[in-house]
């Protein structure tokens, strides 16, 4: 196979960056798009020519590093997927690709596909995690789950981090990331006594972070490769409504209402 | 220049005869062996809460070791430094486990108990792991899954609401919890999130996209280390009273493996270079079920969790060069190779056999796929008994992987496996506190060498990483530290500019070779010496014409690279020039352990060591030890230290899984 590549090059976050475009010869439908360009980038260093920087690790999709957009369209045309995971069959011979980091105020990039996304670990500091010192935890079977709420919280659980909903999102929106986390601690009894702490505090980061509103699009649902539920966002929601409730409720209390 | 004959022979038998007894000390405490960390738990010295915060700890690596080590010594009210090469402490490798955690909480009432995981781990690993090592590793692991549940792990429940548990990887008890196929995943992101907590409340400070790439040392104690910072080139010196490392392990050396790319051995190997001793380096884990390579420009190999064999039979076709589809191929002309020669465990033989097993069939001709490099693993028979959806809830990821990467449909037709590089129970040295041969110099997860022996079983690595991370370091660092009481030191101490210096020199020295090949092209090579010389099979030529190979290319890496300009940003094909050259250096020392045991124990399988029958024939009169590596100075002759192995509780005796 033989593809024609438009890539984003940026040398670093203050430079300006352009398109480039290169050919992409000698490619195997065996490929993933990720060898692709390591076939790509093995031929610019061979003249001389700087690597395409990009992002990846485990090359199984369960990371979270990789990802960029294909044709815009985050983590390329395959349901489901990473680009790791996406392989060259999934493309055509003489194709030609427009290759672009993700673009969201909230994750500036750093070097051609490689984009900051350290946000998203704020946001997991600002109560994406249960609190329990090392040592302190009962039994583990001291505490049930029915295995159906187990199972949903294993879906929003599955999410790997990498993105790709706020780069579809046309308000770069870090709803689903955000929900999932949400979701999944308070789907279960553990997740409870800090449930409507989380939620606002979370929320209150995810806007501080610069990520933008949620308009129930639904783009970053299309293109999660755990396939996230969009639900989740209503669930969170829900949980931001009743703390704000409760925040009022204590307010008046501490008012002498 | 090749090393000759004449060198190998002297470096080897020059080595063996001169083992320094006594400076090596474990450390193991006295007492039965059910007792002795209770008792080391007291006897440790603790470190009030008002001094913690004066005392600065670093932590390098956050997978399940280093973040669990990181969040817990936060709690604790440590001043911790958390370092990770990746953008987020999350992308740690640990998080590609599929399969389970072992815990001996005896949930099915199946027969376990503490004892008999200990027992299955000190025999799985063939009577070369460190029985004190593995009773508290066995211990500890009940006390695991209670911390992982209650941080949320999503566990696999039944419909009463309890934990479900499976056997795994021949264990004839159900002791492995696991959520879905992603249980790494689960307890990684639990860590991290109690990691991320501690980051929150301000007690670790994480610092990302930041390599190490040396260790200092001052007067005798690891005190720092020097990084860089992987966006703007900046090297750095960081202090400490203490040093971890949880850098993970280096089965990168074959190129092809089931880990990570990035995953490497440069932290631990520095360390290693300034004086820790290195344990078991030739104990290398060749997993069983792997997605065959489909070609040359092949990146990485992916692992199908082995829980598949709880449902999946092996098989090959009895006739050699048989190219019939599988289901062209009646039941009787099928081999069953596992059922056949290991009736007992049958499917679920412990990894190393089954690795060796699939081996033996390919190199017999009698092999399936392109190249012949694979064996049938069938699902067709459990698929008839519990029906597809069954089947699909409990692999439906794991099913999809495979189609995603082979194009192929496992509901229809047979996955195809062949083994892979996968893990090693090699690592530096430490002693029963996880301290290295460098005081101050804490080694966790599958950085040491400690628990495993020479094969590690399956559901047993996210076990160690997270008792070594959660339960024992957080102990053994605050005994150093009220025994030892560092003293103040800066970052403008004499070693840590010294160490900066050589770190920038190498940095130079590669950016300034300018030659012609990529880094990756003497990775594939280095990858294709160890694999096809130190592999599955070694023996005393192959190990021989390896260590004059390697040497070679490694000068000629020296001569030839290229590594492109810009030192000050983000610069990928450096960051993989120095790990590379490392591997370069390491591969070496382990074809030198892999020569020097000329016994087949675990994952180690010297042709010249076999029973008739073919499986792996031990030597304890004279190999019962860990082999512990000295750096001398010269790659070529390190010094072996011998660690006698005593074994009081599960006696010696022939591994036999039939």
């Amino acid at each position: 196979m033989k593809l024609t590549l438009r890539v984003w090059r940026q040398k670093n976050a203050n430079a300006r960056g352009r398109f480039v475009t290169y050919e992409a010869k000698n490619i195997t439908p065996d490929m993933s798009f990720l060898e692709m360009l390591d076939v790509v980038n093995e031929e610019l260093i061979g003249r001389g020519e700087e690597p395409i920087a990009f992002e990846h690790d485990c090359r199984e999709g369960i990371c979270g590093s990789c990802g960029f957009m294909i044709d815009g369209v985050a983590h390329g045309p395959k349901r489901a997927s990473t680009v790791c995971q996406l392989h060259m069959r999934s493309f055509r011979d003489g194709d030609s690709l427009t290759i672009e980091p993700w673009r969201a105020k909230a994750f500036p990039v750093i070097k051609d596909l490689i984009v900051d996304r350290s946000a998203f670990d704020r946001i997991i500091q600002a109560g994406g995690f249960i609190s329990v010192p090392t040592g302190s935890a009962p039994d583990a079977n001291a505490i049930l789950v029915p295995k159906e709420n187990a199972e949903l919280a294993f879906d929003a659980a599955a999410c790997i981090g990498c993105g790709a909903c706020v780069a579809a999102c046309p308000n770069a929106s870090a709803m689903l990331f955000t929900a999932a986390k949400v979701s999944h601690l308070h789907l279960l009894p553990q997740g409870q006594p800090e449930r409507y702490d989380r939620a606002r505090n979370i929320v209150a980061t995810m806007d501080k972070e610069e990520f933008g509103g949620c308009t129930n699009i639904g783009e970053c649902e299309a293109v999660c490769p755990k396939e996230i539920r969009l639900h989740f966002i209503a669930l969170m929601n829900r949980d931001l409504i009743r703390a704000s409730v409760r925040d009022w409720k204590v307010g008046r209390r501490a008012a002498g209402m | 220049m090749g090393a000759t004959d004449m060198d190998v022979e002297t470096r080897v038998s020059g080595t063996v005869v001169d083992p320094v007894h006594g400076r090596l000390d474990a450390r193991i405490p006295p007492g039965p062996i059910d007792k002795k960390w209770e008792r080391h738990r007291f006897d440790m010295k603790l470190v009030s809460p008002a001094n913690r915060r004066n005392c600065t700890i670093l932590v390098v690596g956050s997978g399940l070791a280093g973040s669990a080590a990181a969040a817990s010594l936060g709690e604790l009210g440590y001043n911790v430094k958390c370092f990770s090469y990746h953008d987020s402490p999350r992308r740690a490798h640990s998080i590609a486990a599929q399969g389970g955690i072992n815990a001996a909480k005896n949930y099915r009432n199946d027969g376990d108990s503490v004892f008999r995981l200990f027992y299955d781990t000190v025999k799985g690993g063939d009577f070369r792991a460190r029985e004190a090592n593995v009773y508290r590793l066995a211990e500890l692991s009940v006390n695991i899954i209670d911390q992982c549940v209650a941080q949320g792990v999503p566990f696999a429940r039944e419909y009463g609401g309890l934990l479900d548990n499976r056997s795994f990887g021949g264990a004839q008890v159900s002791r492995t919890f696991y959520a879905r196929g992603q249980t790494g995943q689960q307890l990684l992101l639990g860590a991290y999130q109690a990691l991320e907590r501690q980051v929150g409340l301000g007690t670790v400070t994480m610092q990302t996209r930041m390599e190490m790439l040396d260790l200092v040392v001052v007067e005798g104690r690891a005190r720092g280390i020097v990084t860089r910072d992987l966006v703007t080139g900046a090297i750095e010196s960081h202090v400490g009273d203490a040093v971890v490392l949880a850098t993970g392990g280096y089965v990168n050396v074959f190129y092809l493996s089931t880990n990570a790319k990035a995953s490497n051995a440069t932290a631990i190997w520095r360390a290693h270079k300034r004086g820790a001793f290195f344990g078991n380096p030739c104990f290398t884990q060749i997993h069983p079920t792997c997605i065959p390579v489909s070609g040359d420009h092949q990146s990485k190999l992916t692992l199908m969790s082995e829980s598949l064999r709880n449902d999946g039979r092996v098989w090959v076709p009895k006739k050699a060069g048989d190219t019939r589809a599988p289901d062209q191929i009646p039941p009787n002309e099928r081999d069953y190779y596992l059922e056949r020669k290991y009736p007992t465990y049958g499917n679920l033989a412990p990894r190393d056999i089954a690795s060796r097993a699939a081996k033996e069939v390919c190199d017999d001709n009698r092999g399936v796929g392109p190249g012949g490099r694979g064996v049938y693993l069938d699902f067709t028979d459990a698929i008839k008994r519990f029906g597809e959806s069954a089947i699909r809830e409990r692999y439906g990821n794991l099913f999809d992987m495979y189609e995603r990467i082979s194009g192929e449909n496992a509901y229809r037709v047979p996955m195809r496996m062949y083994p892979a590089a996968h893990y090693v129970m090699g690592g530096l040295w430490v002693d029963y506190n996880l301290m290295s041969t460098i005081p101050g110099l804490f080694v966790g997860g599958e950085a040491n060498f400690s628990d495993h022996g020479a094969n590690r079983l399956g559901a047993s690595a996210l076990m160690q990483g997270l008792a070594d991370g959660y339960f024992i370091l957080p102990y053994t660092i605050a005994d150093y530290i009220g025994r030892t009481r560092p003293d103040k030191v800066d970052e403008g101490h004499p070693a840590f500019r010294a160490v900066e210096e050589e770190v920038l020199g190498r940095i130079t020295r590669l950016l300034d070779v300018k030659g012609k090949r990529t880094v990756d092209s003497f990775h594939r090579e280095l990858g294709r010496i160890m694999w096809d010389d130190c592999g599955m099979a070694r023996d005393d030529a192959g190990l021989r014409r390896a260590l004059e190979k390697i040497p070679e290319l490694r000068a000629e890496f020296w001569k030839s690279v290229r590594v492109l300009e810009g030192s000050e940003e983000v610069n990928q094909s450096l960051e993989k020039a120095g790990r590379v050259a490392d591997f370069l250096e390491l591969g070496e020392l382990i074809c030198i352990d892999a020569l020097h045991r000329t016994e087949s124990c675990g994952g180690h399988f010297r042709k010249e060591s076999q029973t008739p029958d073919g499986e792996a024939l031990r030597d304890d009169e004279h190999f019962a030890y860990v082999a512990a590596w000295e750096y001398t100075g010269t790659l070529a002759r390190p010094n072996l230290h011998k660690e006698l192995l005593h074994f009081e509780y599960v006696h010696l005796t022939q591994r036999s899984y039939k």
